[in-house]
């Protein structure tokens, strides 16, 4: 039961209390590159999901079986990179060839998703925080989760204030700018979940 | 030597990273909390992107094209643990500030960006100063936004204490103080209709990414590059043909021409 709990308190933490765009600053390109629409909001959070639950997996058994045992651990950051990008690439041939639906709705975001910060990001923070592989899976989860809801509702908002009267000086992105800003004000009033 | 001056001007004025071309956001908001950790995190990215694209630009002709981009982020990627080794050896305290964000400068768009687009074109000398002068530039925006964002939220410029207590404004050196900064910046830039890749009115860079983050439809450089070059080939392919296409009317006409004139001729004799 403690190991439940302990797994539910990091994937709160990581999607709401932590998180990964409104609260750590990472992977905020895709935040506000790819917020106009949203579906294709929706469509990149879950390419999100996908890739960094499995390259969190990926990565921390690297980093056990790997780095750990050949005390290398100094090359975690090359390593993960290059797993990263040799994943992304292997997920989307497996897609294309194995599930052409699944790839035809997450096809376009994969190769984006390679230099996202977030992904490397995430597995970065698994390896600071000492978490086991489980936990890292959890985390990842999390994170990821914590992009979507983010990146959906910035969408959302950004889609229902497209026809408002803004003035000029604020048209674009300082208008979108704000918007995140106030989020992540919202967003504070989560820290005292945990 | 007039090159590489020229180069320092344009990456510090001309194209600077984070006024001009909004690069690589994610540390620009997220290290920026005080004027120090900006200054501090601009120049580990100055002095990754110096070597890197030296080193780039020395080995430009000997890697080969099809995985040149892999073959930049190993480099890359082995310069930053570097540098992130000499921080934790002689710098505990700024690696302590700038955390996570040192081994993300890797997937930071402008070192990527920089060597796709000047350093996998131009010589060794050139594409250090290139780097310099773009590293620069980063480095003075995040130190103003820090600086901002110092003065605002605790009251202080690097260290030194000049707003008391009672007024300061604290959300400024929290999370959503960095978007509302950032936001006052870029509707600055609207206002005045400065050259920015967030205008309103569009713009011109000639990045390999197109230097335009906020309405890129992703994060990565290389899948830009990727459709930029897609792009270019199909716009190559169609006015060939359309050359192609011009040229077969002109000589059917031509024929034609030739046909009716000869027939022309027959009658005549």
């Amino acid at each position: 039961m403690d190991a439940v709990k302990s797994l539910l308190l990091i994937i709160v933490g990581s999607a709401l209390v932590n998180n990964i765009i409104l609260s750590q600053f990472q992977g905020l390109c895709p935040f506000l590159g790819v917020s106009k629409k949203t579906d294709t909001a929706v469509g990149m959070g879950v390419a999100v999901i996908f890739v960094i639950t499995l390259s969190s997996f990926v990565t921390s058994l690297i980093y056990k079986f790997v780095l750990v045992p050949l005390d290398i651990t100094y090359l975690q950051t090359i390593a993960f990179i290059l797993v990263i990008a040799a994943l992304v690439q292997f997920v989307e041939m497996f897609l294309k060839k194995s599930i052409p639906s699944l790839y035809q709705a997450l096809g376009v975001f994969l190769p984006l998703i390679t230099t996202n910060c977030a992904v490397l990001g995430a597995a970065l923070t698994n390896v600071q925080s000492e978490y086991g592989i489980l936990e890292s899976v959890f985390n990842g989860i999390g994170t990821a989760v914590g992009f979507t809801i983010a990146i959906v509702l910035l969408s959302s908002i950004r889609e229902s204030i497209e026809d408002n009267d803004i003035p000029f000086t604020f048209k674009g992105s300082p208008i979108v700018l704000i918007t995140s800003g106030l989020m992540a004000i919202a967003f504070m009033g989560f820290a005292g979940l945990i | 030597m007039n090159k590489c001056i020229e180069r320092l001007y344009n990456g510090i004025i001309k194209e600077n990273p984070t006024f001009v071309l909004m690069l690589g956001m994610c540390p620009t908001l997220a290290t920026t909390t005080s004027a120090i950790n900006g200054l501090g995190m601009g120049l580990t990215t100055t002095a990754v992107l110096v070597f890197s694209n030296l080193i780039i630009s020395a080995l430009r002709n000997i890697i080969p094209d099809r995985v040149r981009i892999p073959s930049y982020i190993v480099i890359v990627a082995s310069l930053v643990t570097i540098v992130q080794l000499l921080l934790q050896a002689y710098l505990p305290s700024l690696n302590d500030a700038l955390g996570i964000f040192i081994p993300l400068i890797v997937v930071n768009c402008i070192i990527l960006g920089r060597a796709e687009a000047y350093a996998a074109k131009n010589g060794p000398l050139e594409s250090a100063f290139d780097g310099l002068g773009m590293g620069l530039g980063f480095a003075l925006a995040l130190t103003c936004i820090g600086l901002v964002r110092e003065i605002l939220g605790s009251g202080s410029a690097f260290g030194l204490e000049i707003i008391p207590e009672g007024y300061r404004i604290s959300i400024f050196g929290l999370a959503p103080g960095a978007f509302f900064v950032l936001a006052g910046l870029t509707a600055l830039q609207n206002k005045f209709k400065m050259p920015s890749a967030t205008n309103v009115a569009g713009n011109g860079s000639v990045l390999a990414c197109g230097g335009d983050c906020m309405h890129c439809s992703g994060s990565a450089c290389m899948a830009n590059h990727a459709t930029l070059e897609t792009r270019r080939l199909q716009a190559e392919e169609d006015a060939l043909k359309a050359k192609q296409a011009a040229l077969a009317a002109k000589q059917a006409e031509l024929a034609k021409d030739q046909e009716s004139l000869s027939g022309k001729l027959d009658k005549n004799s």
